[in-house]
């Protein structure tokens, strides 16, 4: 099986189809609903889809990392990263795909 | 922030009615997850790259008893959180290079 990648243009052409929004309007619902997502992952809010997955954001401490080609010692900073949970239902449906 | 919060605020936002705007939050899920299962990879520039992970049969053990359990190969969800997604999380911290 070839893998395919889709992008914002599938999905808005699926939303076309299925809810009659044109192109123009699906992109723009799509992108709004994506910057939700991130404004509240950025408040520290965890974002949960039923049936699909959570996104949880988690801070990270600053520590210390090595590069691992010369070795050198060098601090990475604290911050925050997306942790992705997908649910029971999803990972079903993948488990035999 | 659940699916339901994130439909009531889509609607407010763009005087969607909730019905609306739950189908376009549906419709994106469900496309996200039917490519996934076609083995197809998601790229939403800005947002993340969702694509499935093979992992390898392995013999497991049962935690209680300690007997030997093959665990058949299986595929997973992954999901790599884009540029800007880790730019807006991170925007109040000074971020070292790399």
């Amino acid at each position: 099986m070839t893998q395919k990648t889709i992008t914002r243009a599938d999905i808005a052409d699926a939303i076309y189809r299925e809810l009659g929004f044109s192109h123009a309007e699906s992109f723009k619902l799509i992108e709004q609903m994506l910057q939700d997502i991130i404004e509240a992952l950025s408040e520290g809010e965890t974002v949960k889809i039923s049936k699909f997955a959570s996104f949880i954001p988690h801070k990270k401490k600053e520590r210390v990392g090595r590069n691992p080609k010369t070795g050198v010692k060098h601090a990475i900073s604290p911050r925050t990263v997306v942790s992705f949970k997908a649910s029971n239902t999803l990972k079903n449906m993948l488990k035999n795909s | 922030m659940i699916k339901s919060e994130l439909v009531t605020k889509l609607a407010e936002q763009t005087n969607l009615t909730k019905t609306d705007a739950e189908n376009i939050v549906s419709t994106v899920f469900r496309e996200i997850t039917k490519a996934l299962v076609q083995g197809n990879r998601v790229e939403l520039r800005g947002f993340g790259v969702l694509s499935v992970r093979e992992r390898k049969p392995r013999v497991g053990r049962n935690p209680k008893t300690g007997a030997k359990v093959e665990v058949a190969s299986k595929k997973v969800p992954f999901f790599k959180a884009g540029k800007s997604i880790n730019e807006a999380l991170n925007k109040n911290q000074k971020t070292s290079k790399k």
